[in-house]
């Protein structure tokens, strides 16, 4: 009888730690610039849509254990990089996700391709990623400047807008965006009057805006985002610009540029979102759960699809039973249909494009918004199989026409 | 509208416009570098986060007091004068046997804590800061489109530095202050207040930096690296205009920010660094700087 | 910074280098220990700004120049190589030796601009100098502005050694960096170091010995500059990315605080001051910007009250030289 229970207790012992090594661990990086310019359409927020994923998707139940980690990559490609590589090589990180801020987007694409981990883009907007840069190891959620210049580039040229002047933040992503746009205003009969390149995190604008005014172009084109966008309008009023007759065509606005704006100066923008906290019960539902962790604060279409592509990752996972294998991960991913709560039912295409409908924004006058956070009327809708750039033009090298 | 070279008069002046108030703002810095100097035979690097500790200051104040622009002018020089006080009271007394460039090296470590400091209060994207009522809105002269607040910018600078030119050059205090540099310890004999002296002008010359961050809120964006990116400019400003004299450091700064601005209109490419390609210039013909004596 | 009570202890050069030996033994040492248990990419960025502390004192400690902007051949050098090495293809050594020589007729003719005026006015005028270099490196595209250069491909030394398995690249950079601080050595206590350094204490009486200081000064200053060069490309391979950080005035300012952490004027403390602030800066990574803080707070402790520097300290106490 002794023996017995020494036996049952060893077994019990012998048996317990298996259980544990059942887990699987899977750790994720988000990475968003968490002091800068980008900060309130990312950084904080974005972490917060990741920790509501990883809660939602209930890791326990599926026999696994998410960990998550965050850094700020501070806008700096090279801090981005080895903040990446230290992730990967030293702290085990299987994916990381966010990095709004396509220069930095395009190091960490290759890091993660070069040590075969996981990247799910959701700040930054590069098409390249799913272009001459794509990779087996990223997938590009969220919106991309194939799309901002298709939606709001298009909309703008077919109203009348049809000569052009950009402002253009120097780096990967406004180039990339002034070149999308470029491309639809041609196509669409518009004439580019001319460019000007500014540095990212530019306080004065003056001096570029005084040239957009000179140029006597009926659309100011910003190629920028965030602060930059911000002060680019605020400074153009107080050198009459829009009351000269020029107007200012915010190719990448976020809802958190409209709410540092505030209605008066931003009503009447045109915006293209591929996500809007207002459009459905879900999405409300979902940011009022978010705001519990970011309070007074919207949520951007980034932040969301953080939740989503994090959400997407942990179901690929537990399909997989592993998640050492970047490569592996991603092709399931591609193969399982994406479904949340933010952004419905959708896929992800050979070139790692996260495919899902877009839609046309127009801000509301203040007369016209009912409570905090009413800021958006919607104007179109632009639907999945058109609101993307067509595999066949991509230039990806994983895509066998290219 | 009529056109000068082939360029929109419009665009032209504008552009000069611009180029006088980025001067008004080199002349402001690079006087109270050259006063700072003149005294203390240091070069104040901390003077960048001064001028942007009195951006944020207003804006702290519009924020957390409510007190606005007009009140700001003239609190906030005094209050960041006052922590210069401290600064060269707790450091700078101490070193002032070393070699001056202990001192350079000093000072930019104290800039680097100030500016590391409000980076992690307020990020590094700019904090919005209104143009006050009295002053928005602009004026089209036909040529060009003048905005109220830049033209008051360019007057003010005008004025202080001018005031301050005189008070240093034609009052009775100035003389002490320029015998003091020359000959500290036979002024200390006549029973003048030296270190007293000394301490008071490194004290005028942070709030001379202040004064500028404070017409600089409502232009370009408060934010940490503001005064970082100025400086460097400003130091290119006083070796062009040499360290010697006050009005020479006013001058080279108003004169340099029209070349900016020019260069602009003609070469927006260079515009950046034309500043930088004069002073190798400067160097390569006459090392002392413009304005300056010996070397 | 030519204080005598300041500088550090040397008992002639002629004596026994006891306390050099037997540091270089232990850094040796340390070396091939190391990246078995530190992480080898830390090692070998602390390798790099090793060499280009070291580059700097050259300046700083022996001849008393004080370049703030040093970074102006670091970072343009990483540029070039990290250029070389991906659009033409040249093998890393090639990569490198462009990059060092771009360093090089950088230093020549900032070296006859800045060599003009002396000790603040050198500072100030290598500052903007940098600066200029900088938004430079801003507009030209080859640099990719904001992005950098990315995807820098190791490739092969010599065609043989594939410089992409970590470990072959670990015992490159060893290698070069410690022949690199061993050249410095020999350029500090040779003839030319004794002048240099009579430079430092006394330029007039330099001058009336009929030494041509401003020659010795400038070759001083390129030497300096290209060793920073070599450092800046090397580190651009390791990286495998060269960007705007690398040519930015923080850098010039934190080659200066390594240095003076370290010891100015010692032939270690550069080594030490460098692996010292990597370390930090690794560690407070995620305090984001207390960094600067905290690197402006040494600065201002180590000019009131610790002007020697640790090996500085350390060379006093013991009484050699390190």
């Amino acid at each position: 009888m002794r023996i017995a229970s020494v036996v049952l207790v060893v077994a019990a012992v012998l048996a317990a730690p298996s259980a544990y090594a059942e887990d699987l661990a899977v750790k994720i990086g988000v990475m968003s610039d968490m002091s800068g310019l980008y900060s309130d359409l990312g950084g904080p927020g974005s972490v917060a849509a990741a920790k509501l994923a990883i809660e939602d998707f209930n890791p326990a139940a599926h026999g696994m254990k998410v960990d998550l980690v965050t850094g700020d990559m501070l806008n700096k490609p090279d801090v981005g990089s080895n903040l990446a590589r230290q992730w990967f090589d030293v702290d085990h990180v299987d994916m990381i996700v966010d990095v709004p801020n396509s220069g930095v987007a395009l190091a960490v694409n290759e890091v993660a391709r070069e040590k075969n981990k996981v990247f799910i883009v959701s700040g930054a907007a590069t098409s390249d990623l799913t272009g001459p840069k794509c990779s087996p190891n990223t997938v590009h959620w969220t919106y991309d400047t194939w799309m901002l210049a298709n939606g709001t580039g298009k909309a703008l040229v077919k109203t009348g807008g049809d000569t052009w002047f950009f402002v253009t933040a120097d780096y990967a992503f406004g180039h990339a965006l002034e070149r999308d746009t470029t491309a639809v205003v041609v196509a669409n009969g518009g004439k580019v009057l001319g460019s000007v390149s500014v540095p990212l995190n530019t306080p004065d604008f003056s001096s570029f805006l005084l040239q957009a005014q000179a140029s006597k172009a009926k659309i100011i084109g910003l190629a920028n985002a965030g602060g930059d966008t911000i002060n680019s309008i605020k400074q153009g009023a107080e050198f009459g610009i829009v009351s000269g007759g020029q107007h200012f065509a915010g190719l990448l606005v976020f809802i958190t540029d409209v709410n540092s704006l505030g209605l008066k100066t931003a009503q009447g923008l045109v915006l293209t979102s591929t996500w809007y906290w207002d459009m459905t019960d879900a999405n409300r539902a979902w940011t009022k759960r978010w705001q519990a962790l970011m309070p007074g604060k919207l949520p951007s279409m980034v932040q969301a699809g953080v939740y989503s592509g994090v959400t997407h990752y942990l179901k690929a996972v537990a399909a997989l039973k592993a998640a050492s294998d970047g490569k592996a991960v991603v092709a399931k991913m591609k193969e399982m249909p994406t479904d949340d709560p933010l952004f419905g039912k959708g896929t992800i295409r050979a070139d790692g494009r996260k495919i899902h409908p877009a839609y046309l924004f127009e801000v509301k006058k203040p007369e016209e918004s009912k409570y905090p956070g009413d800021y958006y009327k919607l104007r179109a809708t632009i639907p999945a199989d058109e609101a993307f750039r067509p595999m066949k033009d991509d230039h990806c090298p994983l895509v066998s026409s290219n | 509208m009529f056109e000068i070279f082939g360029i929109p008069s419009q665009a032209l002046f504008g552009q000069l416009l611009l180029g006088l108030i980025n001067g008004s703002f080199y002349a402001l810095l690079s006087l109270g570098l050259a006063v700072i100097f003149g005294m203390l035979n240091i070069i104040n690097f901390t003077h960048g986060a001064q001028y942007m500790m009195g951006a944020f200051a207003a804006y702290m104040l519009l924020q957390y007091l409510g007190l606005n622009y007009w009140v700001a002018l003239i609190v906030v020089p005094i209050l960041v004068g006052i922590t210069g006080i401290v600064i060269e009271r707790l450091f700078l007394k101490r070193i002032q046997n070393l070699d001056h460039l202990y001192g350079l090296i000093l000072t930019f470590g104290l800039a680097l804590i100030i500016e590391g400091l409000f980076r992690n209060y307020y990020g590094s994207s700019g904090q919005p800061y209104q143009i006050p009522d009295e002053l928005r809105g602009g004026r089209n002269l036909g040529f060009m489109f003048l905005p109220n607040y830049r033209a008051w910018v360019i007057a003010a600078s005008l004025v202080v530095c001018f005031g301050t030119w005189f008070a240093i050059e034609r009052t009775r205090l100035g003389s002490y202050l320029r015998a003091a540099t020359e000959n500290p310890t036979l002024v200390r004999a006549f029973g003048i207040n030296v270190p007293r002296m000394v301490t008071l002008t490194y004290g005028f010359g942070v709030a001379l930096a202040a004064l500028a961050g404070v017409m600089a809120a409502p232009i370009y964006n408060v934010s940490p690296q503001m005064g970082s990116d100025i400086i460097i400019v400003v130091f290119a400003v006083v070796v062009i205009g040499g360290m010697g004299s006050i009005m020479g450091a006013i001058l080279t700064g108003f004169a340099l920010g029209i070349v900016e601005g020019l260069t602009k209109v003609f070469f927006p490419e260079a515009s950046n660094t034309v500043i930088f390609a004069i002073m190798i210039l400067v160097l390569l013909v006459r090392p002392a700087g413009l304005f300056g004596r010996g070397v | 910074m030519a204080s005598a009570a300041d500088a550090p202890v040397l008992p002639g050069h002629r004596d026994t280098p006891r306390g050099l030996a037997v540091a270089a033994i232990v850094m040796i040492l340390f070396l091939i220990v190391a990246p078995f248990v530190l992480y080898p990419i830390f090692l070998m960025k602390a390798l790099c700004f090793a060499l280009f502390a070291c580059a700097f004192n050259l300046l700083l400690g022996y001849v008393g120049l004080l370049s703030f902007g040093h970074a102006l051949y670091f970072g343009w050098a990483s540029y070039v190589a990290a250029y070389a090495a991906k659009s033409w293809g040249l093998s890393p050594e090639l990569a490198i030796l462009a990059g060092t020589a771009t360093a090089a007729g950088l230093g020549i003719i900032a070296g006859i601009v800045a060599i003009r005026r002396q000790g603040i006015y050198f500072a100030m005028i290598t500052l903007a100098l940098a600066q200029m270099m900088y938004l430079v490196a801003l507009r030209v595209k080859f640099t990719g502005g904001e992005d950098g250069i990315q995807a820098v491909p190791r490739g092969h030394l010599f065609g043989v050694f594939d410089l992409g398995v970590e470990m072959n690249m670990y015992v490159f950079v060893t290698l070069l960096v410690l022949a690199a601080l061993f050249l410095i050595y020999r350029i500090i206590d040779s003839p030319f170091g004794e002048v240099l350094r009579a430079i430092r204490e006394n330029e007039q009486r330099a001058i009336s010995l009929g030494y041509r200081t401003d020659r010795y000064k400038l070759v001083a200053f390129v030497l300096s500059a290209t060793l920073a060069g070599l450092a800046g490309a090397t580190k651009a391979l390791v990286f495998q990315l060269a960007s705007l950080t690398d040519v930015h005035w923080t850098m010039s300012g934190e080659v200066v605080l390594m240095t003076l952490v370290g010891g100015l004027g010692t032939v270690f403390g550069p080594i030490v001051g460098a692996f010292l602030i990597v370390a930090m800066e690794n560690y407070l990574a995620p305090f984001g910007q207390w960094v600067l803080v905290i690197q402006g707070g040494i600065f201002v402790v180590c000019v009131l009250v610790f002007r020697r520097g640790i090996v500085g300290e350390l060379a006093h106490r013991l009484r050699v030289r390190l």
